[in-house]
């Protein structure tokens, strides 16, 4: 299990790697650089500029500097925001992006199991039909249209109470962070309910689960500890991409409820070409992606054992 | 022994008697079978049938619908789906000055505390669009009264709605409304006054202006060819928006066909050609395995684990996007070139799966070179899975497209697509609805048909299922 997990962790460090040089080329193909959103400067003052960004040396050269700085862990001082370390906007605004993922990932993967969960013991029944009704609507409707439609929500229930009662945007308590998170949340549940539904009923026909029955155990236990334990498996599988597809998905729901998350800086940094917060964002998200499917694909390994062995 | 003579007879071919089992029904090829499932399955040809209808709605609904899909029209701005209106024809619009009663003081003579309400207020000439004119009798006592227009019928005296303006003598009796009339009921009161202060009765009466337009506006908007020939007073088709108009006043039918020319062509362009190239990839990494196989597929894991969203903006960007350019072009490039992995993936694990089936042994015993092989054997055996991989990319870039252009990282302004119409529609969500319903719904509905479909072929398709009939 170590050297699995030593294994995966190189691979992953290469992939990083991978990450911030596809970045660092895609970057450049980009026309234009950062200084030239500035106000006409003259040629000296520009060449200055230059000097003190590193943008004079050659791009080959910058890109080693850039990596050397990267091992170090230091993504260099933004362009476009004076004296604003990369570092210090990451510090400042990924807590709050992975805070709307997390909670996110949370709904997605409890309302999943447990909708997943219902809709097989109900198969075919009333219960079933409604919520895969309702899945298929989770599945197909933009995400950017449910988070309109939850701040209508909020706007209704708070006239309705006559008080602010639930923020209808921003950022800081509890409070503020429910609808995002469920709205960001909903398409990845509507996936997961799926998922559990049709694992559950192919899990019904085993071999286990008769004999489980025929030795006489309850229902209840033969559904907990039979059929619920097993049919959580694939779903664990998908939720490694799915907090990729949660965290960078994030941007509409941000900007929607005007969230101070990591994705709005992204997009203006590509927009202003501001080289180091795309590097260091890009890079940052990218390692963080890589280390969450390694941790679901160890944690797999102890839910399952017949991974384990090979 | 008895000599036996043959004769020719007996070399001629004997009859066979033995029966052949007979085959009951016709022999059906992998894709006639797939068909047939297909079509019980009802939601599968109902997705498919509104996919042909989007597919009508696009390509042939620009010649129906023959709208230009850019014209502005500021004085038709975010109007509501409604259906044909028809103005009448009037000429310029002529100043009035009012009733001013000549026998009637201006001042009262003294102030009471209370006077009555006025009487038989009524609507001057006809009340159109262009002007609302009231006269109303007057009140012994007034020195002037306040005018107001409500949209819905008031309850009380504090419920008048909008103060319009104020006339000042009592014997001014008349008021002029020019205010961005509609066609829709109207609510006027008119309120006495000592001059400052108002006293608390009022009179209600409902006016509904109905539709005109200017000449000189119907030839702006070229309803009319030429202004010195058309007869005012004719009634005039107006300008028809089943859908309504968007914040600058276009059509949304027209921009919707547009709309939907961008977005499924992303949708459906995009997939096909990182599907092609998936199995090209995935096909050689399949067959030929070993170090190219694991070289090939190590590549493919890099290309996966790159943030897609962050990756999709960078490239849309790095690909250019000049002035007058949609921007269409490099989110193509740009997802290709992140989504061929998955099914270069899936397509060597098939491949994989394949090569090791009998029948290929076999063709490879009979001499069959590696691109026969290939072509004719290992592909269409593929076909199945890419079909449903294929069906099921559509709506996922459609909904990368519309999340790229909801967050204004899409096509570029004027063309429209879905998404970025959604991006103006979440703007003025609680005033005009309909900005956003209906480029959502279309999405809502395209992606819904895409997974259902998918849906269909993947249980018709599967191979699985024709032993369990």
């Amino acid at each position: 299990m170590l050297a699995y997990t030593l294994k995966r962790l190189l691979a992953g460090v290469i992939t990083v790697w991978f990450i911030a040089t596809a970045t660092f080329i895609a970057m450049h193909q980009v026309p234009g650089d950062p200084l030239m959103n500035d106000k006409a400067v003259s040629a000296e003052i520009r060449k200055n500029l230059e000097q003190k960004y590193g943008l004079d040396k050659p791009v080959v050269e910058q890109y080693f500097i850039f990596l050397g700085n990267m091992l170090e862990g230091d993504f260099g001082i933004s362009f476009t925001q004076q004296n604003r370390r990369v570092n210090d906007i990451i510090r400042d605004h990924f807590p709050v992006s992975a805070t709307l993922g997390i909670l996110a990932v949370f709904f997605a993967a409890s309302g999943g199991i447990l909708w997943g969960a219902l809709t097989a013991i109900y198969r075919n029944r009333t219960p079933d039909i409604v919520i895969m009704f309702l899945v298929i609507l989770g599945i197909s409707v933009p995400s950017f249209v449910f988070a309109a439609l939850g701040q209508l929500l909020l706007v209704n229930i708070n006239s309705l109470l006559g008080q602010s009662v639930i923020p209808v945007a921003g950022w800081g308590t509890i409070s503020h962070m429910l609808m995002p998170s469920l709205v960001l949340g909903l398409g990845t549940m509507a996936l997961l309910t799926r998922l559990m539904r049709s694992s559950m009923l192919e899990i019904v026909n085993e071999d286990y689960i008769k004999t489980a029955r025929a030795k006489g155990l309850s229902p209840m236990r033969i559904f907990f500890r039979h059929q619920l334990r097993n049919a959580i498996l694939p779903v664990i599988t998908v939720l490694g991409p799915q907090i990729a597809a949660i965290t960078t998905g994030g941007f509409v729901v941000e900007l929607v409820f005007a969230i101070p998350g990591l994705g709005r800086y992204f997009v203006q940094a590509v927009q202003q070409l501001d080289y180091t917060v795309i590097m260091g964002t890009t890079v940052f998200y990218g390692a963080f992606l890589v280390l969450m499917v390694i941790i679901v694909d160890v944690l797999y390994g102890f839910v399952d054992p017949r991974v384990r062995l090979q | 022994m008895t000599d036996v003579t043959p004769t020719a007879e007996d070399f001629s071919p004997a009859t066979s008697s033995i029966s052949v089992e007979q085959i009951s029904r016709p022999s059906l090829s992998y894709w006639q079978d797939a068909w047939i499932r297909l079509k019980k399955n009802t939601r599968a040809i109902i997705s498919l049938y509104i996919v042909l209808s989007l597919a009508f709605f696009t390509l042939l609904g620009p010649i129906f619908w023959n709208v230009d899909p850019s014209l502005q029209d500021l004085n038709q701005i975010s109007q509501a789906p409604s259906l044909p209106k028809t103005a009448v024809l009037v000429g310029q619009y002529q100043r009035w000055s009012g009733i001013v009663l000549e026998d009637f003081p201006a001042e009262p003579a003294d102030y009471p505390d209370s006077v009555d309400a006025v009487t038989d207020l009524r609507p001057f000439e006809l009340a159109t669009t262009q002007q609302v004119r009231l006269v109303w009798n007057p009140v012994v006592g007034a020195a002037g009264y306040n005018i107001y227009r409500n949209q819905r019928l008031p309850e009380n005296f504090n419920d008048l709605g909008l103060p319009l303006g104020s006339t000042y003598g009592g014997n001014e009796v008349s008021y002029e409304d020019r205010l961005s009339l509609e066609s829709r009921p109207y609510y006027y009161a008119v309120v006495p006054t000592d001059g400052l202060d108002e006293y608390e009765v009022y009179t209600v009466i409902e006016v509904t202006p109905s539709m005109i337009i200017t000449l000189a506006e119907a030839s702006d908007r070229q309803l009319i060819k030429d202004a010195n020939v058309a007869q005012t007073g004719t009634a005039l088709k107006l300008e028809f928006h089943p859908f309504g108009t968007d914040y600058l006043g276009r059509d949304m039918l027209a921009r919707l066909m547009q709309g939907a020319r961008v977005s499924l062509f992303i949708g459906i362009v995009a997939p096909f050609i990182y599907v092609i190239m998936g199995i090209v990839y995935g096909g050689f990494a399949g067959y030929f395995g070993g170090t190219i196989d694991s070289l090939l597929m190590r590549f493919a894991d890099f290309v996966v684990a790159l943030p897609f969203l962050l990756f999709m903006i960078l490239f849309k960007i790095a690909f250019g996007i000049g002035p007058g350019e949609s921007g269409i072009f490099p989110m193509l490039i740009a997802l290709v070139l992140l989504l061929w992995p998955a099914t270069a993936r899936l397509v060597r694990g098939q491949v994989l799966q394949i090569r090791e089936q009998g029948y290929i042994e076999a063709a490879r015993l009979l001499g069959a070179k590696p691109h026969y092989l290939i072509l004719r054997h290992i592909i269409p055996n593929t076909m199945g899975v890419i079909l449903v991989t294929l069906t099921f990319a559509v709506p996922a870039a459609i909904f990368t497209e519309a999340f790229l252009s909801f967050i204004g990282m899409g096509v570029a302004p004027p063309t429209p697509s879905w998404g970025s119409m959604c991006n103006e529609g979440v703007k003025t969500m609680l005033s005009h609805p309909h900005e956003l319903i209906f480029p959502a719904v279309f999405i809502s509905i395209t992606v819904l048909a895409f997974n259902l479909l998918g849906d269909g072929l993947t249980e018709a398709l599967d191979s699985r299922m024709r032993s369990r009939e």
